[in-house]
């Protein structure tokens, strides 16, 4: 981070210098303003937290949402007519309301983990190859390959999957289900390579060309250094890359809404149906009266989403910064 | 660089060789795929794209006519969008990279703010636009100087906006950021040895200066605003509407809902294809376009930061 001194000659002046004149009536008003917009970043986080936690609350709180939709309910299997096995079920409008997460999250997990184990191993070997072995024409076509998937909008990836894949998926392998677990973690890996390729290749490149020349010195081989160099020395990075995908993968709802089928069951084949958290807030909050009890166990899965992705991308940006304080040791 | 030692080829040289042609095989996968969306997309929908279709309003369950009341709203939207966000976003880089000193822990704080920001999916921000904007501002505006009467407490373009503001105010920091960066030191010195007082500085030289990396961030954000659709199908967006927005209370059709409803809720999906393709094409066209002029901007700020000038 070049940043100061560029121009300044010898006197590499590391921080702002203070004003020479004291400030006017125009000065400190700006100075305030700046100061404030500043703050409306760290505000705006701390108001979502709230606004979201508030309308999740009833949830936790109400007598009248917890009879229908509880913690128990919500998790707990439920025994919905005398005599019934007790099951897990998501059917928020019927005669007997059921809010159980579970098919949801079995369906969000499938779809994730889809989408994650395609785009992982694809983007980050395409971005050990762009940074350690492609000629530069390569590199010229794969980057701005990655911008245009990365500027995609996702209801056009969903569109894609819905009117292109899915009919290919279906032609080959003649599933039952037209929308599955694989034509939407298909899709959604899409939306994954860009945010993993990006961050693996900055770590890549970030690691000192020492430690290549002496890898070679050594007599170790293009793929012996990659390998056994970069890859170990880039680790925290992709590592980093692998969490920050995920999360993308978890919040990502267009594609899902789309190219899932949206039916929540519980069952581990990737070819049903399934929906996932954030296809069922898109899917059930147009259509309801606010304040009911299915309004609250929306907004309870958007708390949850937004609490799960904040903790994802701490971690993915600790990582990064474990990355940058190892090769700063290091080089 | 292929093996040190010549003469025999041996046994690690050709798996490191299979594997290395593997990850060269992963970038012409990611190069394949791009290629097929877009291309599949441009031959399926150009045949239909006429000016009818940019200029009038769809009929007939969108199997004919055109799109345009999605396309005005879109621009709508976006213009509301970037009057909130640009000033918002650039006066946040300006407080981190001019008025806090490096190492502060409110930059950190503020950095760490817009790094989550980033990080928040797009429904969440849909969510927040339902219960902060539209039931606590809204309902709050209505109760206050309505009288209790349905005026702001609902699906509105300024809601729909500022949500998507919210969401792309990162872009539009770390692009503002990284312009300032590139403006050398030395400008402001010379500034302050003038006499200049900060905000003298900041309006004559820091601005004029960042003006490239303020546009490349406006540009981006226009770009994710109009493809976007989580963040506006509650706060905003409508299926189809028979007039145009013209009030800020008013719902409004934006392109990537419009093709959200064609391609899930059509009456006759054959019969809708046309018109469906067309509409991403559209979208397409003006996301990329948006993006490129974006990048070229940012790639000649860089080059200014590089060369040190």
């Amino acid at each position: 981070m070049r940043n100061s001194g560029l121009l300044s000659g010898g006197a590499e002046l590391t921080t702002v210098p203070k004003a020479g004149q004291p400030g006017d009536a125009a000065d400190k008003i700006a100075a305030g303003l700046i100061r404030g917009s500043a703050f409306i970043a760290i505000a705006s986080l701390v108001l979502i937290f709230v606004f979201i936690g508030k309308e999740a609350l009833p949830v936790l709180t109400s007598p009248e949402v917890k009879e229908e939709a509880g913690l128990s309910q919500l998790f707990l299997p439920q025994q919905n007519r005398a005599g019934d096995t007790t099951e897990f079920n998501w059917q928020p409008i019927s005669d007997t309301p059921k809010y159980s997460l579970l098919p949801l999250f079995v369906g969000t997990l499938k779809v994730t983990v889809i989408a994650v184990l395609i785009a992982i191993p694809l983007a980050v070997a395409a971005a050990l190859y762009t940074s350690e072995f492609a000629p530069s024409w390569v590199r010229e076509v794969i980057k701005p390959c990655i911008e245009i998937l990365a500027g995609i909008p996702s209801v056009v990836v969903g569109f894609f999957c819905l009117m292109v894949i899915a009919s290919w998926l279906q032609a080959a392998f003649g599933w039952t289900f037209r929308l599955n677990a694989v034509t939407a973690g298909i899709g959604l890996s899409l939306a994954v390579i860009p945010i993993v390729y990006t961050v693996c290749e900055d770590a890549f490149s970030s690691v000192p060309h020492a430690f290549r020349e002496g890898s070679i010195a050594m007599g170790a081989s293009a793929w012996q250094t990659a390998s056994r160099v970069v890859l170990p020395a880039a680790m925290p990075g992709v590592l980093a890359a692998c969490i920050l995908g995920f999360g993308r993968a978890i919040g990502e709802t267009m594609i899902v809404l789309m190219a899932s089928g949206n039916a929540a069951v519980i069952s581990w084949s990737p070819a049903d149906s399934v929906r996932t958290f954030s296809a069922t807030i898109a899917a059930e909050l147009g259509e309801l009266v606010q304040g009911s009890p299915h309004y609250h166990v929306l907004f309870f899965i958007g708390a949850f989403l937004f609490v799960l992705t904040f903790i994802i991308n701490l971690a993915g940006r600790w990582w990064v910064g474990r990355l940058q304080k190892k090769l700063q040791g290091a080089s | 660089m292929h093996a040190m030692h010549t003469g025999k080829f041996s046994r690690a040289d050709f798996t490191g060789g299979t594997l290395r042609g593997l990850t060269g095989f992963a970038c012409v996968i990611i190069i394949a795929i791009v290629a097929v969306i877009v291309g599949n997309i441009v031959y399926h929908g150009i045949g239909n794209l006429s000016w009818e279709f940019l200029s009038e309003p769809p009929r007939k369950h969108f199997t004919e006519g055109g799109i345009f009341p999605a396309i005005f709203g879109t621009a709508a939207l976006v213009i509301l969008m970037t009057i909130a966000v640009i000033p918002l976003g650039v006066a946040t880089a300006i407080y981190m990279h001019e008025y806090a000193s490096k190492r502060s822990r409110v930059v950190h704080l503020v950095r760490l703010a817009i790094q989550n920001l980033a990080g928040v999916p797009a429904i969440v921000f849909g969510l927040f636009g339902v219960g902060f904007f539209i039931e606590f501002v809204g309902r709050g505006l209505d109760r206050g100087l309505y009288g209790g009467a349905l005026v702001y407490g609902q699906p509105a373009i300024l809601w729909a906006a500022l949500t998507m503001a919210l969401l792309t105010l990162p872009t539009v920091v770390v692009a503002t950021e990284e312009a300032l960066r590139a403006i050398p030191q030395g400008y402001r010195e010379v500034a302050y040895s003038l006499g200049a007082t900060k905000w003298q500085m900041i309006r004559k030289v820091v601005l004029p200066q960042a003006a490239g990396g303020i546009l490349t961030g406006g540009i981006l954000a226009v770009s994710r605003g109009s493809g976007e659709v989580a963040p506006v199908m509650f706060t905003g967006a409508a299926y189809a509407l028979p007039d145009l927005p013209s009030r800020l209370n008013d719902q409004f059709m934006e392109l990537g809902y419009h093709v959200y409803v064609m391609s899930t809720q059509a009456f006759d999906v054959e019969a809708t294809k046309p018109a469906l393709y067309s509409t991403v094409l559209v979208l397409l066209l003006l996301t990329f376009s948006l993006n490129f002029t974006a990048i070229m901007i940012r790639a000649r700020i860089r080059r200014r930061l590089r060369n040190g000038r």
